[in-house]
């Protein structure tokens, strides 16, 4: 009985501790006062305010596109890599490639943009191409980085009995490549929605790498409202936190019941 | 070859130093139900996909109908098989599945659905063509997984432990519904079990194979009654197996099939071939009598050590009085010995099987 009143006063806390300051930021969205801590009475005059602030949308509208773009390029990429360790146990390097993909989920961000930076600027004096630092530069940088996460969670789905059910196909006349467009990709598909909304979301709120790779034509939304910091906010910006953070959550939970979805569909599947 | 389905000659297939298919040589004939039964690590597994294609030889040849097919891939060799999982596609309908064969070999739209439909009346499924395959019973995913091999119409279906998976009630029942699949299809239908009243139930023909190797093939009767080997007798059953240490068989006339055993005789006699080895093999259930007169042939005397009761038998341990023990087993309607009685146990000489060693 006394173990459970502490463990809900845990729980409470541990909750507190997490979702207060977010709560709060979201609250004074709603406030009149000019200054971003103060409370003003209720108001919805700062999501007008955000909705004509071209700069801000306009950068929100890059880090989405931005984002998109690297999602895919991540599900495309991390896909590939799930599949691969999920599949061929053996290949040689194999410790090696599962033990690297997952590099970038624990290598700190500064490290992973200088190096992506490095490799920007090598590349464009050895071949030309990103031409210059921006948007394109941001969208490879978000789309390696997110790569890791697909990986993980398409070889997490895959470490099921789908080997046995590609060999039904080819044992029903399907060659190994029918067999994968017919059978194994539609059994990745909610592993890979669920990677690229990692990834999306992933892109949407990093503000160190694409700091590192950006340029002139490539300010996302992340990098415009760090530099507002510094000139002082106004509760625009608090506005703007509240529309992220549904957007986010939305995602997420998106991301989460189609993993839910799959993990009833291969229980029902009985071993 | 007319009778001659399937061939496997020196079929070998190695897993590193493990040597799963020792140089297997195999026949099986058009529309005969065929069962290949052995312990884990028999390679009866390995050997069903080899035939499937799912798996290559290191060495040795597969022919269907006298056709070299060892370098066919499985999605061109005209043989099914059933998975001991099912293997059913999650993410398609009932007869989606039956039907996925179907559509990769470009059956037109209006003879598929004939055809799907007629397999699932074939397997008692009609009406359940929409179900997901999460949503049946155990026998149910069973009997799908038979239909969608099934409606390619195989002339050699292959079933990896088909009733394994089953409840102990539903598998007599499927068992016998497989039988007659077997003959309303006359597809040659090879299954893998290790259940050995599973396979002398079904089969038409047994092959057991014990590492790597075919020890026996034959009829059920023949391997049950006639085990080559020690091993067969063993796993068919549990038979008892004479020594001649334990009996002290000696031959009464050299060079003749008969033994002495005092102070009774045993006659053995000799079976097709096979030389009078050292080992025999008696059912528990072979004596023919069970008393107490302690002359006549083929007879010894021994006391009642064990009794376990086994519904319609009962199965003694019989400690006999010239070394070792044998295991008998008395039907309910005839007089049981009691514990500690003295009893004399005679047989048919042909009841006693050589065994290879």
């Amino acid at each position: 009985m006394k173990r459970g009143r502490v463990g809900s006063w845990g729980l409470a806390l541990g909750l507190g501790f997490l979702w207060v300051p977010v709560l709060l930021l979201v609250g004074f969205a709603f406030s009149a006062d000019r200054i971003p801590f103060q409370w003003g009475g209720v108001s919805l005059r700062w999501f007008a305010a955000l909705a004509a602030n071209e700069r801000l949308i306009e950068a929100a509208w890059l880090s989405i596109r931005i984002a998109a773009g690297a999602a895919t390029l991540a599900m495309l990429i991390g896909g590939a890599a799930g599949f691969a360790l999920a599949r061929w146990g053996g290949f040689g390097g194999r410790v090696l490639l599962g033990g690297l993909i997952g590099a970038p989920l624990v290598l700190p961000e500064v490290v992973t943009g200088l190096s992506l930076l490095l490799t920007f600027v090598a590349l464009e004096a050895l071949t030309g191409w990103p031409e210059g630092r921006g948007a394109l530069t941001v969208l490879l940088a978000h789309g390696t980085l997110g790569a890791a996460y697909v990986a993980v969670v398409v070889q997490a789905r895959l470490a099921g009995g789908e080997r046995v059910l590609e060999e039904a196909a080819m044992d029903l006349g399907a060659g190994p490549f029918t067999a994968f467009c017919t059978v194994t990709l539609p059994l990745m598909v909610p592993a890979l929605a669920a990677g690229w909304l990692l990834a999306f979301t992933l892109s949407l709120d990093d503000l160190v790498v694409a700091s590192f790779v950006s340029g002139p034509e490539g300010t996302t939304l992340p990098m415009v409202l760090f530099s507002a910091l510094r000139l002082g906010l106004t509760p625009e910006v608090n506005a703007l936190g509240a529309v992220i953070l549904l957007l986010a959550g939305a995602l997420v939970g998106l991301a989460m019941l189609l993993l839910r979805a799959r993990r009833v569909e291969g229980q029902g599947e009985g071993g | 070859m007319a009778d001659t389905l399937l061939e496997a000659r020196g079929l070998t297939r190695r897993f590193g130093a493990a040597l799963a298919l020792d140089a297997l040589d195999l026949a099986i004939r058009p529309g005969e139900f065929f069962a290949l039964l052995g312990g884990s690590g028999s390679g009866k597994s390995t050997l069903l996909r080899l035939i499937a294609g799912l798996d290559a030889p290191d060495g040795g040849a597969l022919f269907l109908d006298g056709r070299d097919i060892t370098a066919d891939p499985p999605w061109a060799r005209p043989v099914h098989m059933m998975f001991q999982s099912y293997a059913l596609f999650p993410h398609m309908s009932v007869a989606e599945n039956v039907g996925y064969g179907l559509r990769r070999v470009g059956v037109a739209r209006g003879e598929q659905a004939r055809r799907i439909a007629e397999a699932l009346a074939l397997v008692k499924l009609d009406g359940l063509g929409a179900r997901r395959p999460h949503h049946l019973s155990g026998g149910q995913r069973q009997r799908v997984a038979l239909a969608r091999s099934l409606v390619m119409r195989p002339r050699l279906l292959l079933l990896d432990e088909p009733l394994a998976a089953l409840d102990a009630g539903l598998r007599e029942q499927t068992g016998f519904e497989l039988r007659a699949l077997q003959r309303q299809t006359g597809a040659a239908f090879v299954m893998v079990t290790h259940d050995q009243e599973e396979a002398l139930a079904l089969a038409d023909r047994i092959a057991v194979l014990e590492g790597g190797r075919l020890v026996q093939v034959g009829t059920p009767e023949e391997v049950y009654w006639r085990p080559a080997t020690a091993f067969v007798a063993r796993f068919l059953g549990a038979a008892n197996i004479v020594e001649p240490a334990t009996l002290p068989l000696k031959p009464q006339v050299a060079g003749a099939a008969a033994y002495a055993l005092r102070p009774e005789y045993i006659r053995l006699t000799r079976i097709g071939g096979a030389s009078d080895s050292d080992l025999r093999a008696i059912r528990p259930s072979d004596h023919r009598t069970l008393g107490h007169e302690e002359t006549g042939p083929n007879r010894v005397m021994g006391v009642v050590r064990e009794a376990a009761f086994r519904g319609d038998s009962t199965l003694f341990v019989v400690a006999l009085e010239a070394g070792g023990a044998l295991r008998v087993t008395v039907h309910a309607d005839d007089p049981m010995p009691e514990m500690g009685e003295r009893v004399a146990l005679a047989w048919d000489p042909d009841d006693l099987a050589p065994l290879a060693a």
